[in-house]
């Protein structure tokens, strides 16, 4: 019998541009936040897995936080950093090796689009030289594809990130807080067709840390447990459609996205219809559309009458990307699955300010996706 | 001046019909592109090498409408003079969809399940002076 795990405390560093302060600061000041969330001090922590994709390996921050001995263990997995962290955190609390534990995300990037190493992705040299090496592409090319499929207008891309910015400006720690109607994102610069330049995120600079504890221990912490019910992560199967891919089959398969909602929901015990709002990855618009379908939460093609009814708004039937989501937040690689957990907990304790999802949600749902093709999943419970 | 493939290995050239070079699964057929050992498909080690085929229709497509960070792009990257280039899936009959920069740019005159056809394309220029080039499919007129 496993133990249940809960999470106790959370802290992050605000997203965006802090110039002058590291990937690895940032991730010390979310710790730190977290501790004082939680009431602990650094020494109580028994174990870390933390994790950046271009801000240095995370176990040197104990120089920073505190020389305790503790066990730290890095995380190097892509997009999918912050949800194995969180996997590897959840399951060292339900294997009884430890009561107590948290899981760090951080990340500083340079400006513009992201530097493929072609190399470190296996990919020859000819990839990137020949001009292929651009994960933008990836993200035009699946949702050209998917509108052509499933009838997806240009109008609903834009609303989604009209709802994103919308979202960001009632989030203090997003990046992006301006909002932008609809007509400007469709008429922003075409970056990679048929997505705008409001429809991308960017990469950004952030830390998240959340602190994990055996749930029978979870009162000593907080008042307000929330209860980690599932977090999977899952790579690509033959035949799906993924990002910087020189070749993709003739047979289709779903993708690790759908693998990863699927096992995720039977890890919980739950489905679809018990879910009372989502974070979803939403590299750009056409993710957050396609991905809504991808993790269960309508067919393919209903996501245009949906957004087009407003059904995702905070206020809406089902609220998707309440904190701004990767378009308002940016991208810090290592820390934005955690973002998206920080966000949901938040919601379940009824603390999410201006942005609070109404009638008291009781359940809550992450995903990512990154290259080379991985997803990860987690379910949130009051 | 001479022209330089960007690699070598990845297509024939020089050749008046040049062909992309894949791998085939000697267990269970499967096509792969660039050359690899192992399928991914059947998890079998052995793979030989393949000639693709010239034509396919067109899967998906984009635009890159934006100067690609250099490196790794060995191509024009001034904003001034930068010219947008397309970027698909090309799906080749019985073997795979393989990406590939397209010589047509205009949105209006991309669509999908269009006719394609393997070219070799201009990248850039090396030290030397040397043209390097490149693959890339065209639509068939």
């Amino acid at each position: 019998m496993s133990t249940e795990v809960a999470i106790v405390g959370i802290g992050m560093h605000e997203f965006g541009r802090t110039d002058g302060v590291s990937g690895m600061d940032q991730g010390v000041v979310a710790v730190r936040r977290a501790c004082a969330d939680a009431g602990v001090n650094w020494e109580d922590i028994q174990f870390a897995f933390g994790g950046s994709m271009a801000a240095g390996a995370a176990d040197t921050m104990v120089s920073l936080l505190g020389l305790t001995g503790l066990q730290f263990i890095n995380v190097a997995n892509g997009c999918a950093t912050g949800g194995s962290a969180l996997f590897s955190a959840y399951n060292t609390i339900r294997s009884g090796v430890f009561d107590l534990g948290i899981a760090i995300g951080f990340d500083k990037h340079e400006r513009g689009a992201f530097r493929v190493n072609t190399k470190g992705g296996g990919l020859g040299d000819w990839y990137g030289a020949s001009g292929l090496a651009l994960t933008t592409q990836f993200f035009g090319m699946k949702i050209n594809r998917y509108m052509h499929e499933y009838g997806i207008t240009q109008s609903t891309l834009a609303k989604v990130s009209e709802k994103a910015f919308r979202n960001g400006s009632m989030n203090p720690m997003a990046w992006r807080r301006k909002p932008i109607s609809e007509e400007e994102v469709i008429n922003s610069p075409m970056l990679s067709y048929p997505l705008t330049q409001y429809m991308f995120c960017s990469p950004g600079e952030g830390g998240v840390a959340l602190i994990l504890a055996r749930a029978d221990k979870a009162h000593l912490y907080t008042d307000k447990p929330i209860y980690l019910r599932a977090a999977v992560v899952r790579s690509r199967r033959f035949g799906s459609f993924e990002v910087l891919a020189p070749s993709i089959a003739l047979e289709h398969n779903a993708g690790p996205t759908v693998d990863a909602s699927k096992a995720a929901f039977e890890m919980a015990g739950m489905g679809p219809k018990d879910m009372d709002l989502a974070q979803l990855q939403d590299t750009e618009s056409g993710a957050e559309v396609m991905h809504m379908a991808e993790n269960g939460f309508c067919e393919h093609g209903e996501q245009e009458f949906m957004i087009q009814a407003g059904d995702t708004e905070i206020g809406g039937k089902f609220p998707v990307n309440t904190d701004g989501g990767c378009l308002a937040n940016g991208e810090p690689v290592g820390a934005s699955g955690l973002r998206q957990v920080y966000e949901n907990v938040l919601q379940l304790r009824g603390q999410a300010g201006a942005r609070q999802v109404p009638n008291d949600p009781k359940t809550a749902y992450t995903h990512v996706y990154g290259a080379p093709g991985i997803s990860g999943v987690t379910i949130l419970s009051r | 001046m001479s022209q330089v493939p960007v690699t070598e290995g990845v297509f024939t050239w020089p050749s008046d019909s040049p062909q992309l070079i894949g791998s085939r699964c000697v267990a269970c057929g499967n096509h792969m592109f660039p050359v690899q050992q192992g399928c991914p498909k059947c998890t079998a080690a052995e793979t030989e090498e393949v000639l693709l085929g010239r034509r396919g229709t067109l899967w998906t497509w984009t635009v890159q409408g934006f100067p690609p960070k250099a490196p790794p792009y060995a191509g024009n990257v001034d904003p001034k003079t930068f010219e947008a280039f397309g970027v698909g899936y090309v799906e080749l009959p019985g073997q795979l969809k393989v990406e590939s920069r397209l010589t047509e740019a205009d949105p209006e005159k991309l669509r999908i399940g269009m006719e394609m056809e393997l070219v070799i394309v201009p990248l850039s220029k090396d030290s030397d002076g040397n043209e390097i080039v490149t693959f890339a499919f065209a639509p068939v007129a």
